[in-house]
């Protein structure tokens, strides 16, 4: 049993070294999620060169010492621009995930808890959703909307909330009837508050899950769409376009320039991934034994 | 034909190794019905899981030896114990609907063992899967074969389970709380069957339970764990007249029997002066025609057809009747959870039928009729603590707010008994007692005229069993309390009401003072329940709490 005695907080911190040590691949993914934030936090200023900067005399060299991931075609340092293109494409990836995960949330809340006509329509609009290619209703979204990187997390968001709110529909359903629910109403809490604070905080595990996959899923889905010309626009560092720029290059040798930010890009999806289910044991207090 | 040696088994835990059974040593001849008696975590699943080597992970069998005719079944391949398991010991779990593939048909699922072991081919599975459903007494075999478990009943999936152990002929049957969660008249034929099967086919059982009362009356001889060792072995009739160890003595003395008081099931050294509830004649709910019908996908069901009955302030009401009568649905009337399609509900001279359930959560009454739920696991929110389940009716109908409340709640900790180091405890961290403590408290928070509890101790062990009915009782004493019990279990009612409502179908068949109804019941219902229950051998000791405090 934990130690009752000490603070809420050191609880937290206590439960959160536990999870850590108890699984060596979580503690690793949370690791390289920490490093991936300070990259986006601290990039422009850790990069020894400047990602946009271009240098014709140095163009398309191979990694060396003071290139450590070569230059491209314009001669800018690749590595600078992988680890600058950090915070652009984890705040679309976040950010979209947090607008699917928020909105998502309340209308599966509120179909699985109510159900009828409310739930009827809305399952009905999530199937047309999902029944698209969801990547080619992401591109139709940005070019309709505009090419722009807000479109790219709106496009993104929208594509993702079916997963979120069929998953917290049936984490509501199966629990509208507990008997903690039937013990609150006794108690005289009404069904807003019923639904926000006894019901959904039950559906958090298993939804920690699908946002890690989500996050990863994401940062995917975000590069492949600057990768066919959508959204993110050169010169801006992005992974998706060094890749698809860079992919021009492979044929005649110069691998360089599409390795490192698909690197960089599947490292990113990996840590999400990874990162599942610490996350879920991290919100569920059963852990905490 | 079994024999245990010395056996151990050690669960490797967060908090390091556990020992869940210790130095267990047990015969068991061909034919022999054994029965395992002891309370939640005494180790007597363990020990059957053990020996069939099904521990869950982490667990193993670090000490001792585990025969089988002649067999090791601790050092046997794995590939040697699945033609052990099923072939020639079977088992039957607590859950039988759990038990059993929710989408596919039984008969398939008696098949699979039938094939699985050789026992029949393609072309006459069909056939001997009838046969084995028709053996454990299912009518109509043929067309239960095609059937969903969904569309059984809580006992019929039980028969289905046994038919599926007993397919093929195993020689030892473990049944683990086989009846738990089935009503008590459905525990009388699921008992009768395995006994008669098991003399007709010469099969060796060993049945797990908390009840000692049905261990006595099904088993030829009973050992009795605690803590994972074997504290007492004997004959039912041995055990209950002459009782060495003090384990055994408490445990008798906690399990409900006739013309004993409900402060007798508690150890002599924590009984208290019994105090009587004051009642001031005044009728508190007054219920009249009350209607309930259900919109069913064959047109409508009628749960509660017409039911009106006084409930005198300061008395204690029972509601007995078998699964699907009517009894929670009534119940969740009267808490105003449910709205009645008919009929009306006057509490305290107030039509409380009238406000809408949806409504009631902010309705003054609403502080005065509360609830204790039956599953205390389900009816706590697994991610609030203790204290914070314990506050939320003070909170937000009491409005208490910073100190008020805490010590509201560490004043209710202390009322039903749950120390206050426990209260900052999540639900997984309480035993099953401590959880039945807590919604109690919580259903005594706003100190309620009227007290709903349905089967409050239907998932406890006897001995908490007995604190938690004297705690109740004086509970009632002490906040003048109405109380309405929902119970199947007539020994338990016969301790802590004064009158009794039994229920079929939705209907009222049978009411009047408890001890009268009990002692000379009228309807055929009434009758089979108090038959169906379990009765301790003739020679149980008066008081066994006498002898141990010589």
């Amino acid at each position: 049993m934990s130690d009752t005695t000490t603070s809420p907080r050191r609880q937290a911190l206590a439960h959160f070294a536990y999870v850590m040590r108890d699984n060596p691949v979580t503690f690793l993914a949370f690791a390289m999620f920490a490093a991936f934030v300070l990259m986006a936090l601290f990039g422009p200023a850790l990069v020894p060169y400047d990602p946009l900067a271009s240098d014709a005399s140095k163009a398309l060299q191979p990694p060396s010492a003071s290139h450590w991931f070569g230059t491209d075609n314009l001669g800018r340092d690749v590595f600078s621009r992988v680890i600058v293109a950090t915070r652009l494409d984890l705040t679309i990836s976040v950010a979209a995930v947090a607008l699917s995960f928020v909105f998502g949330s309340i209308l599966g809340a509120v179909a699985g808890y109510w159900g009828g006509w409310l739930d009827a329509v809305l399952n009905r609009v999530l199937d047309t959703i999902m029944a698209f290619p969801l990547f080619v209703l992401a591109m139709g979204i940005v070019a309709a909307l505009g090419n722009t990187v807000e479109n790219i997390v709106y496009a993104t968001a929208i594509i993702n909330l079916p997963f979120y709110a069929r998953l917290v529909r049936a984490e509501v359903n199966i629990r509208r009837e507990a008997g903690f629910v039937q013990a609150a109403k006794l108690s005289g809490e009404s069904d807003i508050s019923i639904l926000a604070r006894q019901i959904f905080p039950n559906a958090l595990p298993p939804m920690m899950v699908q946002i890690s996959l989500n996050l990863g899923w994401a940062i995917l889905n975000a590069a492949g769409l600057s990768f066919i010309g959508l959204g993110v626009r050169p010169p801006e560092a992005e992974w998706g376009i060094m890749v698809a720029e860079g992919a021009n290059f492979i044929i005649s040798g110069e691998w360089w320039l599409a390795l490192f930010p698909g690197l960089w890009l599947m490292m990113a999806v990996f840590t999400f991934n990874l990162m599942g289910d610490g996350l879920r044991d991290l919100v569920d207090p059963r852990r905490r034994t | 034909m079994l024999e245990l040696r010395n056996l151990g088994v050690t669960f490797q835990t967060r908090k390091g190794p556990v020992e869940a059974v210790r130095d267990v040593s047990l015969k068991l001849a061909k034919g022999e019905s054994l029965g395992i008696v002891g309370e939640s975590g005494s180790g007597k699943s363990v020990t059957s899981y053990a020996l069939m080597r099904i521990l869950d992970r982490g667990g193993s069998i670090t000490a001792g030896d585990v025969t089988y005719s002649g067999i090791d079944l601790r050092r046997a391949a794995e590939r040697d114990m699945l033609d052990v398991r099923g072939r020639e010991i079977s088992m039957i779990f607590q859950n039988p609907r759990a038990a059993l593939n929710p989408i596919r048909k039984v008969g398939a699922q008696i098949e699979d063992v039938l094939r699985r072991h050789a026992q029949a081919t393609r072309y006459d599975a069909r056939a001997k899967a009838i046969a084995a459903l028709e053996a454990v007494r299912i009518r109509d075999a043929e067309a239960r074969y095609e059937a969903y478990p969904f569309e059984l009943s809580g006992g019929m999936c039980q028969r289905v389970v046994i038919a599926i152990a007993l397919a093929c002929d195993p020689r030892l049957l473990i049944a683990d709380e086989p009846t738990t969660g089935l009503d008590i008249t459905t525990q009388k034929t699921v008992m009768d069957l395995i006994r008669e099967l098991s003399a007709e086919r010469q099969m060796s059982t060993i049945t797990i339970t908390h009840d000692l009362g049905l261990a006595a009356e099904y088993c030829d001889r009973i050992v009795v764990m605690k803590d994972g060792a074997l504290v007492e072995e004997g004959t039912p009739e041995a055990l209950f007249s002459n009782a060495r160890h003090p384990y055994t003595r408490k445990l008798i003395a906690a399990t409900p029997r006739l013309n004993a008081s409900i402060r007798e099931l508690l150890p002599a050294d924590t009984r208290t002066p019994y105090r009587p509830s004051r009642s001031d004649g005044e009728t508190l709910l007054k219920v009249r025609d009350l209607v309930k019908t259900f919109q069913g996908k064959s047109g409508p069901v009628q749960a509660v057809k017409g039911v009106s009955f006084d409930l005198t302030q300061g008395t204690s009401l029972a509601l007995v009747g078998e699964s699907g009568c009517g009894k929670s649905t009534l119940s969740s009337m009267l808490t105003r959870l449910l709205d009645p399609t008919l009929g009306q509900i006057e509490f305290d001279g107030e039509d409380l039928g009238a406000v809408p359930a949806r409504n009631f959560a902010r309705h003054p009454r609403r502080r005065d009729i509360q609830m204790v739920f039956q599953d205390a696991t389900d009816s706590l929110n697994p991610r609030f603590t203790a204290a914070q389940s314990i506050a939320a009716p003070l909170r937000k109908i009491a409005k208490l707010r910073g100190t008020a409340l805490k010590n509201r709640v560490a004043e209710l900790a202390d009322q039903v008994g749950l120390p206050q180091s426990l209260l900052h405890r999540f639900p997984h961290q309480l035993s099953g007692g401590q959880k039945a403590r807590v919604g109690i408290a919580r259903a005594i928070a706003l100190n309620p005229k009227l007290l709903i509890l349905d089967e409050p101790t239907a998932a406890l062990d006897v001995s908490i069993q007995a604190v938690v009915l004297n705690l109740l009782a004086d509970l009632r004493a002490d906040l003048g309390m109405t109380y309405i019990f929902v119970s199947h279990d007539l020994q338990v009612v016969r301790m802590l009401c004064d009158q009794v409502l039994v229920m079929q179908a939705g209907e009222i068949v049978e009411r009047g003072a408890t001890a009268h109804v009990m002692d000379a019941p009228q309807h055929p219902l009434t009758r089979s329940l108090i038959e169906a229950t379990p009765k301790l051998p003739s020679t149980a000791f008066e008081d066994p709490i006498k002898e141990v405090a010589e």
